[in-house]
């Protein structure tokens, strides 16, 4: 056990595990985490916070992981490059850790001109892969970058991101084996829709035997309507949504949408299930949290392991 | 080269608002290269400002000249036999050009009518592109020639994120994305296995980020 | 009241622009005098100092003909000088003279008629916007004189600025 959190011990067990996530606020409005969190309960094992998403200005990862926690919660920890030095991560890895937080997430970050504040200047110190290494350093070695020995060392589960889709697509594999070596623990995928494609990565995954030394989480985003999966296939960097996607979530017309939107979602839950290396999902239901509870429990996944 | 881009006539009437005679001095270097700042924009933004000026009423002399560079002291001396006859110095230099001129010439206002926008190449005849972003710490012999602080928006030593999509970065589909550049090139070299290896953390006191940089060379200085 | 007689230049290519004119004259096709014309081996010659320098020596308008496009004499000159036009009309906006002062017009050496008509038509376009806004300021130069259709050369009073060092 390296953290010894909720998540790491249900993987560690060979349990399919579930994460979800959460985003947020807008400003220091608590009651909006509350509101999500509630309908996560019970239906995940960790949360993922994210960290300024969209580069769009939110409460900070680690304020409202520390909510979580006093709710009750796991939170999995976002930190992206994007906005802090290694200075500053560092830090906040020391007070994650001090305020209860045992997962955490290495990303890069969505740049700035994404968000709200596409002037702001844009740090990316270190990118997400040396990111990982000095967490695992932190941990391991109980060192800071700079060589300083560290005064209560952070044991943290760390995760990575992994987006197979993205180009290109020969090197996913590579630059997954590089964030393994690197010190990921768990990794979590973009959301999925081209199983086919996805079945192919993973064929690529196990050929290098990368799924003995890594968890990885299949994402999944329930669709809404056709418009968002348009929007997906279209505007969204890094996502492929096939064609016959497309047309069934036209076919169900406005009524049925949603209701097929969740069909969609537990069969390639349950597709997924059957990929030998994929130990568990990430569901990220964007503006629709409270589908998790269904979609979970249709895709016969309740109830959850005790913590 | 250095890449410059002419500001707004307007900002540029401003700045110059206090001045009826001014000096406009361009550059033979590298604004001449990309058209910014050379005699010929030396010619065109001084008609700009004239018949600017004219449609206010008033009048403005200008002293139209072209400097070999303004980077170098015995270039900028030239200047020394006229300069006090006018109150400032309209630059199209890049912006240490300018600044030279104006510790050069201490008593005069020097005042920048470009910006100084980055190290770049001519792609083709009217268009720029941004290369080197001077960090001072040159990987290009691990990456195929192509630089991750300059030509990826996010300046990683490990990439490509998850964003670039057809090759082109998440910011803009007319940006390439510079990792799929690295990869597509260490592949046409048959050095993909240097993506295998995790390129280190980056010192940035190289750069900027370590303050105002110097360079010596003891046996040139005099 | 007198009227406002514009001073209008015109710089037209030698292949095609200038052709047309002399047909017009040939044709004893009218337009106003207001129009001063500079020849040029072609219009891709311009520059855009040339453009403005007009205006400078004071011009109420101006335009530049060429070849109908695709049929330059010297292949691409005419689409060169499109291009030095825009960004002409452009500069004399950010100046305060006025995009529209300044045009761009392609015409072939037969047509002598269209070369009356855009005279015609530039020189009353320039006559409802008045005089070029350098000339209403106090401390303005005054404007240039010319006498009448110029044949070829460059119009009177319009002598090359010498570049100063």
């Amino acid at each position: 056990m390296k953290a010894g959190s909720n998540l790491e011990k249900i993987l560690s067990s060979g349990q399919f595990a579930v994460t979800g996530e959460l985003g947020p606020p807008k400003g220091a409005d608590v009651s909006v985490i509350e509101r999500k969190a509630k309908l996560l309960r019970g239906n995940v094992d960790s949360i993922n916070v994210t960290d300024n998403q969209t580069a769009i200005v939110r409460m900070s990862s680690i304020a409202v992981s520390a909510l979580l926690i006093r709710m009750g919660l796991e939170p999995n920890m976002q930190m992206v490059c994007r906005d802090r030095n290694r200075i500053a991560m560092q830090s906040d890895i020391f007070g994650a850790y001090a305020l209860g937080i045992r997962n955490i997430l290495c990303l890069s970050g969505d740049h700035q001109k994404f968000g709200n504040h596409p002037t702001a200047k844009n740090v990316f110190d270190l990118d997400s892969m040396q990111l990982l290494q000095t967490v695992k350093r932190m941990r391991d070695e109980h060192k800071v970058l700079g060589g300083d020995e560290i005064e209560g060392p952070p044991q943290m589960f760390i995760g990575a991101a992994a987006n197979p889709f993205a180009d290109p697509f020969e090197y996913r594999v590579i630059r997954l084996a590089k964030k393994v070596a690197s010190g990921a623990d768990f990794i979590q995928t973009q959301c999925i829709y081209d199983m086919g494609k996805f079945e192919r990565f993973m064929q690529m995954v196990r050929e290098r035997g990368l799924h003995q030394k890594v968890h990885i989480l299949a994402g999944v985003t329930p669709l809404k309507s056709v418009g968002m999966a348009k929007y997906m296939k279209e505007k969204v960097a890094g996502m492929e949504v096939p064609d016959e996607i497309i047309t069934r979530m036209k076919g169900a017309g406005k009524e049925k949408a949603r209701e097929e939107g969740l069909n969609i979602c537990v069969e390639q839950i349950q597709r997924l299930k059957q990929v030998e290396g994929v130990h568990g999902i990430h569901l990220m239901a964007i503006e629709w949290e409270d589908a998790v509870h269904t979609i979970v429990e249709r895709a016969g996944l309740l109830p959850r392991p005790e913590a | 080269m250095i890449i410059a881009e002419g500001k707004p006539i307007k900002d540029i009437l401003a700045m110059i608002e206090p001045y009826d005679k001014i000096i406009v001095a361009g550059c033979k270097g590298c604004v001449t290269v990309c058209s910014t700042g050379g005699e010929k924009e030396v010619g065109i933004l001084s008609s700009a400002l004239r018949l600017a000026r004219q449609t206010q009423g008033r009048q403005l002399e200008i002293k139209e000249v072209t400097l070999e560079r303004q980077c170098d002291t015995e270039y900028l001396e030239p200047l020394r036999e006229y300069i006090d006859s006018y109150p400032a110095v309209l630059s199209l230099a890049c912006g240490a050009g300018i600044q030279f001129l104006a510790e050069k010439f201490r008593k005069h206002p020097v005042l920048p009518a470009v910006d100084t926008q980055f190290i770049g190449v001519t792609e083709e005849q009217g268009v720029w592109t941004e290369r080197c972003q001077a960090c001072g710490n040159c990987v290009l012999d691990q990456t195929g020639g192509i630089c991750p602080v300059a030509r990826c928006s996010k300046s990683l030593f490990n990439g490509p994120c998850g964003g670039s999509k057809n090759g082109k970065c998440e910011i803009d589909s007319q940006v390439d994305c510079g990792w799929q550049l690295i990869y597509d090139r260490l592949k046409e070299l048959g050095q993909l296995e240097k993506l295998e290896v995790v390129m280190p953390v980056k010192s940035w006191s190289t750069s900027r980020d370590g303050g105002p940089r110097k360079r010596v060379r003891e046996d040139l200085k005099i | 009241m007198e009227k406002f007689e514009p001073i209008v230049i015109a710089f037209c290519c030698h292949y095609c622009a200038y052709t047309a004119a002399d047909l017009a004259g040939t044709m004893r096709l009218q337009y106003p005098s207001n129009v001063r014309i500079i020849r040029l081996p072609c219009t891709g010659k311009v520059d855009i100092r040339h453009l403005l320098e007009v205006f400078e020596k004071g011009a109420d308008g101006a335009y530049v003909a060429g070849c109908l496009e695709g049929d330059c004499h010297f292949l691409k000159g005419n689409f060169r000088a499109k291009k030095r036009v825009a960004l002409a009309k452009r500069i004399l906006g950010d100046a305060g003279i006025g995009e529209d002062r300044l045009e761009m017009f392609n015409m072939s050496a037969a047509m002598g008629p269209r070369f009356a008509e855009v005279a015609r038509e530039m020189t009353e376009r320039i006559r409802k916007l008045g005089p070029s806004p350098i000339k209403k300021g106090k401390g303005a130069e005054p404007s240039a004189k010319g006498n009448g259709k110029n044949a070829g050369g460059m119009a009177q009073g319009m002598e090359p600025k010498a570049q100063s060092l």
